[in-house]
C-alpha cells in the first residue's frame, strides 16, 4: 500500500565534492527556494531507514528552485550519504526552511566568519548582508589550501575576504580567530559578528569579539529529530535560560551561550553512533573485497 | 424480531475478559498487549448492554458514537451495520476503541456500572474497526464536488477527523504534515504495543480514498504561512491541528547532563525512527539500564514500557501525586505494573546527579503527601520534610506535559491566548477569517479523542463558514419518493452536497 510521505521527490541536480570529506548537494525543491532565507536549516533523510538530519542552508537559487546543502562525512549518515547522494538520485525526505531566519539588520559594517562546515552556511549571510548596503568582511578558515572552497563566490559578496588555514598554505596562518583579530585591528568601528562553524570555534571566535564588545552571532547545531520543537533534543544552555534551537534559534547571541554544555550535549550519542559509523565502514570494506573479487572473476573469463 | 427486555439481573454478569499477552513475555518486544476480542467474546459483551432509555454513554462519548445502536448491531451479528453505525461519527473505531479513556467517558457513565462492570464499550469498538480493516469495509459515500478547496496543518488524530468531514462535505481537501509520514501522535508517540502503526497506516488509507491528499515533509509557517495558504494558494478555509508539541521540563540541576530527554523524543526515535530495531536504522537510541519516567500520564506509561522493552533492568515512574490523580488510562497503568514497572507514587524529583562525565547517574527525589485540593479538583501534593532519598538512574525522561509549539505564532497574525496556544471562539474559528483550528494547539495536552472530538467541532465551523449545510449524517438506503420530497430534495438529505452510501453496499449492510 502506497502511503503518504514515502515518494522521495527531491532530486539532487548537482553534486561537487571539494575534498575527501567535504562535497556539496544542489537539491530541486522549487518551493522551498523562495521561503528560504539566511540562516535557516533543513532536515534530511537520504533513505526510508536513515537518520533525519539537520543541515543548514548553504545557498538557495530562486530562479533554478534549488537549495545548496555543503555536507561533511563525519559519522555514519553523512558517509553513506557522501557513497550514494549522486546527481540524479533522489532523497527520501527533505523539509524546510526551518528555524528563525538571521536577522539582517542595520548593520553598516560587519564580520562574517565561517570555519570548517560552517563556511558555506555563512555564505548567504554574507549576501544577505551584502545586498542590504553593508560593508562585508569575510573571514573563512580551513585546515589547508586543498580543502578551500567558494572563494570565487565569497569573493563577489564580501569587500574584505581573509582566508585562514591552520598550515599557513594559504592565506593568514592560523585559525579564524586569528583573521578576525586582523579584521577587528583595521576596522575598529565592526557593528556585528556572524560566526558559523564546529562549537569550539564558534566558542573562540565569541570570545575574540566579547572584549570589544561587538555583537555576535552563532548558529548552533545540537542533535535534532523533529527539527519542529516536538523532541527538546536540541535544547541549548543561555544565560536567559533553556532554548530549543530548532525552533527559538538557529542563531542566538554567541556572549550568552554556554558552550561547554553544547558540545558535551552534542556528543551524547557519540558511542552509537561510533559503532554504527565502524559497522559502515567495515560492510564497505567488505563489498570493495567483493567488487574486486567479481572484478577478478570477471576478467578470468 | 422482538427482545426480551434485559435488566440487570438477566445479563452476563461479568464483564468479558479480553486475551492479553503474558507479563513476562510481552515486555521483551513491541508486540500489541491486548488481543482484543473474539468473535464469542464480542456477541456474548454485547448482550451485556440494557439499551437503557438514558444512553449516557452517548453523552460521554466526546464525538457522541450511538454505542447502543452499534452494540445491538454486533448482537444481530450485523457487523458491517454495527461499523456503519461507528463510522457515522468516528472514522478511525480502530484507533479510538485502543487508546480512548473509556473509563472517563461512555464506559465512566454506563448504566451497568451502577452495579456492575461497565459494558467494555471500548473493546467492542475495536472489535469492529479491526473487523472492517480485516474484511476491507470503508464506507466511502457517493459525494458530489462543492468546489471549495480546504488545507489541513498536521496530520495527527484532530486534522483526520477534521479532513475527513470536510471531505465528506465535498471539499478538495489535503494534509500537510512535517514529518516524512502522516499520523501524528499515533505514529511518533503511541508505541505499536498499544497502537500498531500498520493499524494507523489502515486507517490513513481510508481517508485516502475518500480523496484526502497528503503532503508530507512540509512545515506549514516556514515553506509557506497560513496567510499564503488563503491569499495565494487558493484555500478558502485552514484547520489548524498541528499539537502542542514543545515539551517541559522542570528546571532542576541536573537537567542538561547527557541521559536526559523528553519521553516525545524517546518515542519519536523508537516507533517513528524505529531506533528499537538497530539491525535495520540507524537512528540511536540512548543505552539506559536503569530509567527514571517522571510524571504518570499516557506518554510517561509509553515512555516507561517502551524502556522496558528496550532493555532496561528498572524502570521507575516517579509522580508527585498518589495513584488515583494519575492522568493515565487506567490499563494502561494495570499493564505497566503487571510488566514490572516500579511506581513511586507522591514522589517529586529535586535533582538529577551527575557521574562527573555529564552522564545521568542517579536521581534525588522527596517525598510529597495529598494537602488541600487544588483548582483543578485535585489534592495539591505538599513535601515531607527531610524526606529526600537518591537512586541509580542513567536515563531520565520527561513525561510532564507540553507548551505550545510557537512556529505558528512566529509566522502568522494568528491571536494566540496568553499560554501562546491559539485563540478560538465557541465554533473554533480563530482571529483570521476562515481559518480554524483545534486540539492540543488551543486546549494544552490532551488525548487522541478529544483531539478528533475538535476537529469535527472544527469541520461543523468550517461548513457553516463556507455556507455548507450539515453533511454530519449519511443517508442510508433509499432515496424517498417523489411525494416525501420538498422542492425536489429528500428531507432525509443534510445537504446540498449529497451524502449517500452507494447504493449496493447500503443494501449489502441493510441485508446482511
Amino acid at each position: 500500500m502506497a502511503m503518504p510521505g514515502t515518494g522521495s521527490n527531491y532530486e539532487i541536480l548537482t553534486r561537487e565534492d571539494f575534498s575527501d570529506v567535504t562535497y556539496l548537494l544542489e537539491v530541486r525543491h522549487p518551493r522551498m527556494a523562495r521561503a528560504a532565507k539566511p540562516g535557516q536549516f533543513v532536515i534530511v533523510m537520504s533513505h526510508a531507514e536513515g537518520e533525519r538530519i539537520p543541515l543548514t542552508i548553504a545557498d538557495f537559487d530562486r530562479d533554478k528552485g534549488t537549495i545548496t546543502l555543503v555536507i561533511q562525512a563525519v559519522g555514519k549518515t553523512t558517509r553513506e550519504m557522501q557513497r550514494d547522494c549522486l546527481a540524479g538520485t533522489h532523497l527520501h525526505a527533505l523539509v524546510g526552511p526551518m528555524g528563525i531566519p538571521s536577522h539582517i539588520g542595520e548593520a553598516k559594517k560587519v564580520l562574517c566568519v565561517g570555519g570548517g562546515l560552517g563556511v558555506a552556511p555563512v555564505f548567504p549571510q554574507a549576501r544577505g548582508f551584502k545586498e542590504a548596503g553593508a560593508y562585508v568582511i569575510g573571514v573563512v578558515g580551513f585546515r589547508n589550501r586543498d580543502l578551500v572552497f567558494w572563494e570565487d563566490k565569497f569573493g563577489a559578496v564580501c569587500d574584505e575576504l581573509i582566508v585562514c588555514t591552520d598550515d599557513g598554505s594559504a592565506g593568514v596562518k592560523g585559525n579564524v580567530t586569528e583573521g578576525m583579530r586582523q579584521a577587528i585591528e583595521k576596522h575598529p568601528d565592526i557593528d556585528e559578528c556572524i560566526a558559523i562553524g564546529p562549537p569550539v570555534m564558534m566558542k573562540f571566535a565569541a570570545e575574540t569579539t566579547r572584549p570589544h564588545g561587538i555583537k555576535t552571532m552563532v548558529s548552533l547545531n545540537p542533535v535534532m529529530v523533529d527539527g519542529t520543537g516536538m523532541c527538546g533534543g536540541c535544547r541549548v544552555k543561555l544565560d536567559s535560560g533553556i532554548k530549543f534551537a530548532c525552533v527559538d534559534g538557529p542563531d542566538f547571541n554567541g556572549h550568552e551561550v554556554d558552550f561547554d554544555d553544547l558540545m558535551s550535549r552534542l556528543g551524547r550519542y557519540r558511542e552509537v553512533e561510533q559503532k554504527a559509523t565502524a559497522r559502515f565502514e567495515e560492510s564497505c570494506h567488505m563489498r570493495e573485497e567483493f567488487v574486486a573479487a567479481s572484478a577478478q572473476e570477471a576478467s578470468k573469463d | 424480531m422482538a427482545l426480551k427486555k434485559r435488566t440487570i439481573r438477566t445479563i452476563p454478569q461479568e464483564r468479558t475478559p479480553v486475551e492479553e499477552l503474558d507479563p513476562a513475555e510481552r515486555a521483551t518486544n513491541f508486540l500489541e498487549v491486548n488481543c482484543g476480542y473474539k468473535l464469542e467474546e464480542a456477541l456474548r459483551e454485547s448482550e451485556r448492554c440494557l439499551m437503557c432509555a438514558d444512553e449516557p454513554c452517548v453523552r460521554g462519548c466526546p464525538v457522541s458514537i450511538d454505542i447502543p445502536s452499534f452494540i445491538k448491531k454486533i448482537g444481530e451479528k450485523n457487523f458491517h451495520g454495527a461499523y456503519d453505525v461507528i463510522t457515522n461519527t468516528n472514522l478511525l473505531p480502530a484507533v479510538c476503541g485502543r487508546v480512548c479513556p473509556q473509563e472517563n467517558q461512555c464506559e465512566g457513565v454506563c448504566t451497568v456500572a451502577d452495579s456492575l462492570e461497565p459494558v467494555a464499550i471500548g473493546r467492542l469498538e475495536r472489535f469492529v474497526g479491526d473487523m472492517a480493516i480485516r474484511e476491507g469495509w470503508s464506507n466511502i459515500p457517493y459525494i458530489e464536488p462543492s468546489g471549495f478547496k480546504v488545507g489541513i496543518v498536521g496530520s495527527g488524530p484532530a486534522g483526520m477527523a477534521c479532513a475527513a468531514d470536510m471531505a465528506k462535505a465535498g471539499c478538495d481537501v489535503t494534509v500537510y504534515e512535517a514529518f516524512h509520514e502522516a499520523g501524528g501522535v499515533l505514529k511518533y508517540g503511541i508505541p505499536d504495543f498499544r497502537l500498531p502503526n500498520s493499524t494507523v497506516d489502515a486507517e490513513l488509507a481510508k481517508l485516502i480514498e475518500l480523496g484526502i491528499k497528503f503532503e508530507c515533509n512540509t512545515l506549514v509557517g516556514r515553506l509557506f504561512t497560513i496567510e499564503e495558504m488563503i491569499q495565494e494558494m487558493g484555500f478558502h478555509a485552514v484547520f489548524i491541528g498541528t499539537g502542542a508539541g514543545y515539551p517541559s521540563f522542570m528546571g532542576i540541576p541536573g537537567e542538561s547532563l547527557n541521559g536526559v530527554l523528553s519521553a516525545n523524543e524517546l518515542l519519536t526515535r523508537c516507533n517513528l525512527m524505529h531506533g528499537r530495531d538497530p539491525e535495520h536504522y540507524d537512528t540511536p537510541l540512548p543505552p539506559s539500564k536503569n530509567v527514571a519516567v517522571i510524571g504518570a500520564g499516557n506518554t510517561a506509561m509509553d515512555a516507561l514500557r517502551v524502556s522496558l522493552r528496550l532493555g532496561a533492568g528498572n524502570v521507575h515512574c516517579i509522580y508527585r501525586r498518589s495513584h488515583a490523580e494519575a492522568p493515565a488510562r487506567a490499563e494502561e497503568i494495570h499493564h505497566a505494573e503487571e510488566e514490572g514497572i516500579q511506581f513511586h507514587w507522591l514522589t517529586n524529583p529535586v535533582e538529577i546527579l551527575d557521574d562527573g562525565k555529564n552522564n545521568v547517574r542517579g536521581m534525588r527525589c522527596i517525598r510529597m503527601e495529598l494537602g488541600e485540593p487544588d483548582e483543578s479538583g485535585r489534592r495539591r501534593p505538599v513535601v515531607v520534610p527531610g524526606s529526600e532519598f537518591e537512586f541509580e538512574a542513567d536515563l531520565v525522561v520527561y513525561a510532564i506535559g507540553t507548551n505550545a509549539n510557537p512556529i505558528l505564532g512566529q509566522t502568522s497574525g494568528l491571536k494566540l491566548n496568553k499560554w501562546g496556544y491559539i485563540a478560538t471562539d465557541e465554533n473554533l474559528a480563530t482571529s483570521i477569517a476562515g481559518v480554524f483550528a483545534g486540539g492540543d494547539i488551543v486546549t494544552g495536552a490532551a488525548t487522541v479523542i478529544e483531539a478528533m472530538g475538535a476537529g469535527r467541532k472544527a469541520a461543523r465551523g468550517m461548513k457553516a463558514w463556507l455556507g455548507l449545510r450539515d453533511t454530519e449524517e449519511s443517508c442510508l438506503g433509499e432515496p424517498a419518493p417523489f411525494e416525501d420530497r420538498l422542492l425536489g430534495l429528500d428531507p432525509a438529505e443534510h445537504d446540498f452536497a449529497l451524502v449517500r452510501l452507494p447504493r449496493s453496499a447500503a443494501s449489502s449492510s441493510n441485508a446482511s
